[in-house]
């Protein structure tokens, strides 16, 4: 467990919206009662059964990043609320409010930064903002990283936690699909590498964009990933659905994603990907 | 023109559709008996026209939601074979399977040769069933790339006629990857180095419209929809009722017209009197005029600045502020 010793400096856990107050925590799947400081030093994965719990991008930062090198860019970018969309609420006061709860600006944030010395462009998606749905500014954001990516010459990591577009923003939302799709398009002309990280959900526009367009799939374990939710599904078929279904390791088996990582491994395994595309093979000549 | 089939008739059609009926009725009535009838039925002939007017002059959103999935409205395949000199329809993916849901094909388009590719739904119950109501399983998107790419291949314009409730939600569609699917099909398609025109002409219901939904030219029939949830989805989740699709509709502004005022869509096409099904040969007429007009100009564009036009227009799109 070298990867325990290596991280434990740069752990700064600082969600305390997603993990209830108090000194123990239950296991969401066993029911083991954790010791709060114990989940934290492990990443919050739970040291019985290894439920990943659903984690906000600042600890995935604190995970993956070398410590202190992460910046964020375009933080300031906001919603105009362009339908003046209202439910039970109206859509502009809901954001305000999420924005204040959570204390995070958008459902995405975006960042450069060194893991294990190299130097990458990240988009990290939180699920704590309006569940992870992708609007206008998640779009433009994730679009942003992407240019901003060819401009360092470095490679993309986007890690997606995400229901899908958000309904607040009717087809502007959905518009969102094809833009950075066709962003991404242009990052692999570009030769450069993009890494989808898939954690917990990732479903919807989400998973039918970006997140299933890397040249490398990373998926955590057990992480509902998929088009339609379950529900849905169930609803339309009118059958219970195979147990597994739609987790990591059953979309794994069906051949969309490369690789499921344990998060204690996460950034040594991205680091060694990094590595991969970072290395020169020169020629014998070349060497010499 | 009179519906004699109340069967399809919409709710808020029903005063136009009664009082068309009655004038037919007069009309044979005066034949039969040779009764001088001409008068009342002139009279009733102008009443039904005003209401007309009125109607469809102030459709709510939801009414035009209804107006797109009518049963009587023109499909994918009408379109193609009253627009079309040639069509020879290319099936399956090359992969998994032939999907019915969406068709594909080579396409002769007055002076263009062009592909066309569009998702198709039934008439009747066993038809509607083999067409799976329009919602493609991902072989049906990947029978698209496939039948796009060989038009970006040789210099083939590519047009998509878009009318569907959505992309299947099934197990085999999640284990062969819809979602995959779709998304390599927006990033394919935001490349492809011919001109692509896409046209709603029925429903546009989120990522399964979309999938076939990515071009220089995005075109709205004028009683159509298209978001990112149907209304029913957005009420069952946010208003926790899928009876509140109406007020869904209208929050979520899901209209030809709401669309061109979001800068999303470029024209909306206009549609006869009462919708596309009260004169479908007029309605696909001028979609075909609309359709080779665009064509005539984005032809005069080099395929490279094409592509870089039509990244630029999806970089656009989107509202934030900074
Ligand atoms: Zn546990």
């Amino acid at each position: 467990m070298d990867w325990f010793k290596r991280k434990k400096e740069t752990l700064k856990p600082t969600d305390k919206k997603e993990i209830p107050d108090g000194l123990w925590i239950k296991c969401e799947n066993c029911g083991e009662i954790i010791y709060k400081k114990e989940l934290e030093k492990k990443y919050y994965v739970c040291p019985k059964c290894d439920y990943h719990f659903r984690i906000g991008y600042d600890i995935y930062v604190s995970i993956l990043f070398d410590e202190g090198t992460f910046e964020e860019f375009n933080q300031n970018i906001k919603s105009t609320d362009p339908l003046n969309f209202k439910d039970s609420k109206k859509y502009s006061d809901k954001y305000k409010a999420t924005v204040k709860k959570t204390g995070i600006n958008e459902a995405v944030i975006t960042g450069v930064g060194r893991i294990e010395k190299h130097q990458v462009v990240m988009a990290l998606m939180d699920f704590r903002f309006l569940g992870g749905s992708m609007g206008s500014v998640v779009g433009e954001k994730i679009s942003r990283a992407i240019d901003k990516a060819m401009e360092l010459k470095c490679p993309l990591i986007i890690l997606s936690s995400s229901g899908g577009a958000r309904m607040h923003e009717g087809i502007l939302s959905l518009m969102q699909l094809a833009k950075t799709s066709a962003k991404l398009a242009r990052l692999s002309q570009q030769g450069l590498p993009y890494i989808s990280l898939l954690t917990n959900p990732t479903t919807g526009g989400t998973t039918a964009s970006y997140a299933m367009l890397g040249d490398v799939h990373i998926a955590e374990p057990g992480a509902l990933i998929g088009f339609a939710g379950p529900r849905v599904i169930k609803q339309t078929i009118g059958q219970d659905l195979p147990p597994g279904f739609q987790r990591s390791e059953f979309v794994q088996e069906h051949g969309f994603i490369d690789v499921i990582v344990h998060r204690h491994e996460l950034k040594q395994r991205i680091a060694g990907i990094l590595d991969f595309f970072a290395h020169k093979n020169n020629s014998r000549a070349e060497s010499a | 023109m009179a519906i004699k089939n109340n069967k399809f008739v919409l709710e808020f059609e029903k005063p136009v559709v009664e009082l068309e009926n009655k004038i037919a009725e007069m009309r044979e009535y005066a034949m039969s008996t040779g009764l001088e009838l001409e008068d009342d039925i002139k009279r009733l002939e102008k009443k039904a026209k005003q209401l007309r007017k009125e109607i469809y002059s102030n459709l709510t959103r939801w009414q035009r939601v209804q107006l797109a999935r009518h049963p009587l409205r023109p499909y994918t395949l009408d379109y193609i074979n009253k627009m079309c000199q040639y069509f020879e329809e290319l099936h399956g993916d090359r992969r998994f399977a032939d999907d019915p849901a969406i068709v594909a094909g080579l396409a002769k388009l007055d002076q263009y040769s062009v592909v066309i590719v569009g998702q198709q739904k039934g008439r009747d119950t066993k038809d509607k069933l083999y067409r799976n109501f329009g919602m493609p399983n991902p072989e049906g998107y990947r029978k698209a790339l496939r039948v796009m790419e060989l038009g970006a291949k040789f210099g083939k314009p590519i047009i998509t006629l878009i009318d569907t409730p959505g992309a299947y939600p099934g197990i085999g569609a999640e284990e062969r990857g819809q979602a995959e699917a779709i998304a390599y099909n927006l990033y394919a398609m935001s490349h492809m180095p011919v001109p692509i025109i896409n046209v709603i002409i029925g429903e546009g219901a989120s990522g399964g419209a979309l999938g076939i939904g990515v071009g220089d030219r995005i075109l709205m029939m004028e009683n159509t929809w298209y978001s990112v949830i149907s209304p029913e989805g957005c009420a069952a989740i946010l208003w926790r009722d899928a009876a509140a699709a109406p007020t869904a509709a209208e929050a979520m502004k899901v209209t030809a017209e709401d669309l061109q005022k979001l800068d999303i869509i470029d024209e909306v096409i206009p549609e006869p009197e009462g919708g596309a099904h009260h004169n479908p040969d007029e309605a696909i007429a001028t979609v075909k005029k609309v359709i080779l007009k665009h064509l005539e100009e984005l032809m005069q564009i080099p395929p490279q600045e094409l592509v870089e036009q039509r990244i630029k227009k999806y970089e656009k799109m989107g509202a934030w502020t900074e």
